[in-house]
């Protein structure tokens, strides 16, 4: 299947992507790691006249540690952010990028395109809506950054400007005794998956100070289950199953989540795995605020 | 090229024309042979390969970036060539299916394969033998999960997998003792 004939142009720095995409206008597309957009292309849902490769653009793929922050170019592959060392630090970072899709895709597919795309399906913007998280940009009016909760504004929106680019995604560190999880439900592994939950807790002792849950594939972008983190905060967690606590902010997050039916499942369906996937989440989370070592979460079936 | 303007700051200027923005001069390393072509900027890599360098163990399957047939190595991680264009793989190196056999010896891998039956029909099996390239070339001693996890973008219909999991089991204990 080819796309409709485009006109390729690679840029060598961002102020060049910059400068292209504002000379081109409306005719012209990014092309990051295009594990989507080439898809569309071949579908012809997309017809760009013109696109625009960051792939060759030096220093926009590098994984960096300050002392509040880690930092991704946004050119960091899924695959990259996987095997990172860093990344294990924050383990709800690397539930998602070593969930995503297969190998093959998560070699070339990008967070910072996985954000701008803002598919509601979509895996980083759920995990990273969890934390506080900037996306740096660049545009012809000079750099930005914004909160990630006021960057994806419905599906497949965001506040970019055609001519404007994510350069970086900072997360802050989460405090010693926060833990997290990122779980997603995938019924193959190419595929997006039918829902998915992500939880940050703060733990002091058993009892719950801060707590941040938020819904994937439910909604027209990822979903903060207010009511659900409030069921948490200064509760007592004893994370096991019959964890009544829990059971109450999994059933406020099925109240949260607003699916669509879709060949991925009905909309009561994907409630039930909302109620699952965030409890299994939260049990996880706590395990990894008291310190313990958990891997492999993410699940397809 | 960035060019300064004075009423704009800086302008892009095109340093090519229309037609050389449609069709694109690219340098390949397939399989340590280099490949230079004029290619059209939509010609996806597989296409390169298959009809530019006329190496045609690169299987087309679903053509939607699921099935993995077409996974080749790009500078050594899988990826899937039907996803990807051949511009965007200008100055790197491919591996194709053809690139595993060394003077006339198959690699483990290839013969791990064959010894295991991890095949059937065998359309799926040159990209699931690149994506145990990439597993044992990160992990000498996989276990069945961490197989799983690697082939899990590659589908095979005929074999139900398990043929497949003792080939790579196989292939990696060879590799190991080699």
């Amino acid at each position: 299947m080819y796309p409709r004939s485009f006109h390729y142009h690679r840029a060598r720095s961002l102020d060049e992507a910059v400068a292209m995409l504002g000379q081109l206008g409306s005719s012209a597309k990014v092309l990051a790691g295009g594990q989507s957009l080439i898809p569309l292309l071949k579908l012809r849902f997309a017809n760009p006249e013109h696109l625009v490769d960051l792939n060759f653009i030096p220093d926009t793929s590098f994984i960096e540690e300050d002392s509040t922050a880690l930092h991704f170019g946004a050119m960091t592959r899924h695959g990259e952010i996987e095997r990172s060392a860093l990344t294990k630090t924050i383990p709800v970072l690397h539930d998602c990028a070593a969930g995503i899709a297969d190998v093959q895709v998560r070699n070339r597919g990008t967070i910072g395109g996985s954000l701008a795309e803002a598919d509601p399906s979509g895996d980083w913007a759920n995990a990273l809506v969890t934390l506080d998280t900037t996306v740096h940009c660049l545009g012809h009016g000079g750099a930005r950054s914004l909160p990630l909760k006021d960057f994806i504004t419905d599906a497949y929106t965001t506040v970019l400007a055609p001519d404007e680019l994510v350069t970086e995604v900072e997360v802050k560190i989460p405090h010693k005794g926060s833990g997290g999880a990122y779980v997603a439900f995938k019924r193959s592994a190419p595929v997006y998956p039918s829902a998915s939950a992500a939880v940050q807790l703060t733990l002091a002792g058993d009892v719950c100070q801060d707590a941040a849950i938020a819904l994937g594939c439910v909604g027209l972008t990822a979903i903060r289950a207010t009511e659900a983190e409030t069921a948490l905060r200064g509760k007592t967690l004893n994370g096991d199953g019959n964890d009544k606590t829990i059971a109450s902010a999994a059933e406020a997050a099925r109240a949260a989540a607003d699916p669509q039916p879709d060949m991925r499942g009905s909309a009561e369906y994907k409630r039930e795995l909302v109620v699952a996937l965030v409890k299994r989440a939260i049990q996880i989370a706590i395990r990894r605020a008291r310190g313990e070592r958990v891997e492999g979460v993410h699940l397809y079936a | 090229m960035l060019v300064e303007n004075a009423s704009k700051g800086f302008i892009f200027m095109p340093e090519t024309t229309a037609a050389e923005t449609l069709a694109v001069q690219i340098s390949v390393k397939v399989n340590g042979k280099p490949y230079s072509r004029q290619v059209e900027a939509r010609m996806l890599l597989v296409e390169f390969l298959r009809d530019a360098c006329d190496l045609t163990g690169t299987h087309v399957g679903c053509d939607t970036s699921y099935c993995g047939a077409c996974t080749v190595l790009m500078n050594g991680l899988a990826v899937k060539s039907c996803t990807m264009f051949a511009v965007q793989a200008d100055g790197s190196e491919i591996t194709t299916v053809e690139g595993l056999e060394k003077d006339g010896k198959l690699h483990p891998i290839q013969k791990a394969f064959g010894d295991a039956y991890g095949l059937q029909c065998g359309y799926c099996t040159p990209g699931l033998m690149l994506s145990t390239h990439q597993l044992l070339s990160e992990n000498s001693e996989p276990n069945e999960n961490e197989i799983r996890k690697a082939i899990a973008g590659n589908t095979c219909r005929c074999t139900g997998y398990m043929n497949i999991f003792k080939a790579i089991e196989l292939a990696a204990r060879n590799m190991r003792r080699a």
